[in-house]
């Protein structure tokens, strides 16, 4: 048994905002309330503590299999692990290509014998990734694949995002898409503007990503399926999934603590600052705050994305894309969102907890009898992020030393400490 | 007067007054470039590391002669024979050649901001010479010896640059440069080459397309070059360029009086200029070749020399080394 004692319970499903024990057992929880006592428990004490369900990252690259140089599922869920996280997804941009049932099984017998969290893989959309013919979706999804993406870029035509939104949607599968209309922001670096003129950088506009999404609005009105927005950056996308949800679509989309954090005139000559989609405008940024802000937003997700160090040490246009974000994510939500008072607490772990749970098809709630994956942080506490610490194979992000108020403190999963402070 | 510059990477970093002490600083270098015996001992005993990621004849010869002339050995590397050919980092590159001790390492890259990648990797001073489409700083210092030289100073000069603004390094670290000074600067080129965010790169920038509006009252008009291959990208033909942006005499008449006519080249006669205008007396593209070797002597004297005068060793020519 553990018992968690004097922490803060904040739980969106039941809109629970109170202090409270919860005493964890065989692998579930027990009891909620006040002044718990179990004599043979272990105790955790939350004092100071938020007590939340389990986070989930529904958007990140664990690299394994084919880049086990970057990242694997071991290294890359210990830091999730240590960033609060529950359970993550892993996108199927791997080598192989994670588009039939056997590579989703492996993935998942892998992460059953060393990953601390849960792991719930989403499946290629299309076969390769290729944006030709579609992957093995259903066969995916009964091996457990959560959702189907071709992430990294996006789904290649309205045609074949129409034939993979009418597969999925009697699957009741989310179909999530990275939107980007590839010829707009061919050769692009970051986004275009006058800091991608001043350095000289091949900048992509906003557009490119907001037109890629009024192009899947417009298919998922047509077909009725789900559709996940992934990483969004531009106010433009944002109002497409505004009007989306208005029209009673069933259209979410997801935001990265860099994008509402950074804007593109932080991005310097260094590769860490090189993201896709890249760093927006301040109005952007602005813009997307708002929508974490009114709801248009459903989930903050990291798309934590490692580069071993080598092929980040080189010229910005050479560099790939993405950072790493496990482990700051909380604390850039907690900096830019609840100390900035744009948000309250429990908005916050709604974005992170009940908002991709809904869009997997999960359940994320502290209830007695429900699973005891919980995520324990404070709002407080001094710290600093430094890289060498991670447990993660990959050092890609620019808030290495950065100084945060708050952040992860304890996880939980299945009523195990996977990870404590 | 050294250690004013520990690097020279970007034109927009630096105060007018470090601008104005380079361009001091070339004077001499520019006598000496007429005297008959044209070497001095200033650097003898150093080495210049000269490494051309890019394709590069005229600014590789110009810091190559002044080094040269400076009495500096050369450490030379060219992409096409070099090891980033087999697949090395440009970090391993740079760490490989400061371990045979230059004392500057010389780059142009065809990646914005490979010079100061590589300044943040090594110890020696590090100058660039074009990186991407950010800055070619030593350019731009060349480009405004020869406009003072003309006109006397550059203080609120009224210039018109013509061309592919856009991806020109040449344009960024001239309108950075002459912004320190007040000139006014108006931006003219095919609108794809034309962003409106160009304005926002310096105060008194005006984007003009129309190449008769643009060249009204100019005191300065450059040239850009059109990188040729551009022109099979989806944006204008060459002949439409011609038409539209052609620098041609009676355009020319557009401009002040004596007004001076730069083009940083290789300049392609009968495309962004017509002959009669590149071969006038108002043109100063030869000058600007003779400058770019003072600037570029008075810079490796200033990152590499030490405390010396250098109007004492350009006077000198008995200094000169072997």
């Amino acid at each position: 048994m553990l018992l968690i004692k004097n922490g803060r319970v904040i739980d969106p499903t039941s809109k629970t905002d109170s202090h409270a024990d919860v005493l964890i057992d065989k692998g579930k929880i027990a009891k909620i309330g006040a002044g718990i006592s179990a004599g043979d428990a272990v105790v955790l004490d939350a004092a100071n503590c938020i007590v939340a369900p389990g986070f989930i990252d529904m958007h990140c690259h664990l690299r394994e299999p084919g880049g086990e140089i970057s990242e694997t599922i071991q290294s890359g869920t210990q830091s999730a692990a240590r960033g609060g996280f529950t359970a993550v997804c892993p996108m199927p941009n791997t080598h192989p290509v994670n588009d039939n049932a056997s590579v989703t099984r492996a993935i998942l017998e892998r992460a059953a014998a060393i990953s601390p969290v849960h792991v719930w893989p989403i499946g290629a959309a299309s076969k390769e990734s290729k944006g030709e013919q579609l992957s093995e979706i259903a066969a995916m999804q009964q091996a457990g694949a959560v959702a189907v993406t071709d992430d990294g870029k996006p789904i290649a035509s309205a045609r074949l995002l129409r034939q993979v939104m009418d597969y999925c949607r009697p699957l009741n599968l989310p179909v999530i898409d990275h939107c980007e209309d590839s010829s707009l922001a061919a050769g692009g670096v970051m986004r275009e503007g006058p800091h991608s003129i001043r350095l000289g950088l091949k900048g992509m506009p906003a557009a490119a990503e907001s037109i890629c999404v009024g192009r899947d609005v417009e298919v998922a009105s047509l077909t009725g399926a789900r559709l996940h927005i992934a990483h969004m950056s531009a106010r433009g996308s944002l109002e497409h999934v505004r009007n989306a949800k208005r029209r009673g679509l069933s259209v979410t989309c997801e935001v990265t603590p860099h994008h509402f954090t950074l804007i593109d005139e932080d991005v310097r000559y260094d590769s860490h600052f090189k993201m896709n989609p890249p760093l927006a405008s301040r109005e952007d940024r602005d813009a997307l705050l708002e929508g974490l802000a009114d709801g248009t937003v459903d989930a903050i997700a990291t798309d934590h994305a490692p580069h071993h160090p080598a092929s980040k040490d080189v010229e910005f246009d050479r560099a790939p894309f993405g950072i790493t974000g496990f482990e700051t994510a909380i604390a850039l939500a907690l900096e830019q969102l609840v100390h900035a008072n744009r948000i309250s607490l429990m908005r916050m772990v709604e974005l992170f907890t009940i908002g991709p749970a809904k869009i997997l098809g999960k359940e994320s709630k502290l209830h007695t009898g429900a699973p005891a994956d919980i995520t324990i942080f404070s709002t407080e506490r001094d710290w600093t992020y430094h890289t060498v610490e991670s447990p993660g194979l990959s050092r890609n992000t620019p808030f290495d030393g950065r100084k945060f108020r708050g952040g992860p403190v304890a996880t939980i999963v299945g009523g195990k400490i996977v990870y404590r402070n | 007067m050294s250690h004013r510059f520990r690097h020279l990477l970007a034109i927009e970093p630096l105060s007018r007054e470090q601008i104005v002490f380079l361009l001091d600083q070339a004077k001499p270098f520019q006598e000496f470039q007429r005297y008959p015996l044209k070497k001095l001992a200033t650097l003898r005993g150093k080495t210049i590391a000269l490494t051309f990621f890019e394709n590069s004849t005229r600014t590789r010869i110009s810091f190559a002669t002044a080094a040269s002339r400076l009495g500096a050995d050369q450490m030379n590397l060219q992409a096409e024979a070099s090891s980033v050919k087999k697949g090395e980092s440009l970090s391993d590159t740079v760490r490989t050649l400061e371990a045979m001790r230059p004392d500057a390492i010389v780059i142009r890259h065809s990646s914005s901001g490979a010079a100061e990648f590589v300044s943040r990797r090594v110890d020696v001073p590090v100058i660039n010479a074009g990186d991407g489409t950010h800055e070619h700083p030593t350019q731009a210092l060349l480009d405004a010896l020869t406009i003072r030289d003309r006109r006397g100073h550059l203080d609120g000069i009224r210039i018109t640059m013509i061309g592919d603004i856009l991806h020109s390094r040449v344009a960024r670290s001239n309108i950075h440069l002459l912004s320190k000074f007040g000139a006014h600067m108006t931006l003219c080129g095919p609108a794809m080459w034309l962003p409106r965010e160009l304005a926002s790169l310096a105060p008194n920038i005006r984007c003009v397309p129309c190449i008769e509006e643009a060249l009204d009252g100019a005191d300065a008009i450059m040239a850009l070059r059109i990188q040729q291959e551009r022109m099979h990208e989806p944006s204008i033909s060459a002949e439409d360029y011609i038409l539209q942006y052609q620098l041609t005499p009676s355009r020319v008449k557009l401009a002040r009086r004596n007004a001076i006519v730069l083009h940083p080249g290789p300049m392609i006669r009968g495309l962004e200029i017509d002959p009669a205008v590149a071969d006038s007396p108002q043109s100063c593209i030869l000058e600007q070749v003779t400058n770019g070797l003072a600037i570029r002597m008075a810079i490796l004297f200033e990152l590499v020399a030490g405390s010396a005068d250098p109007q004492d060793h350009a006077k000198d020519s008995s200094h000169a080394a072997d």
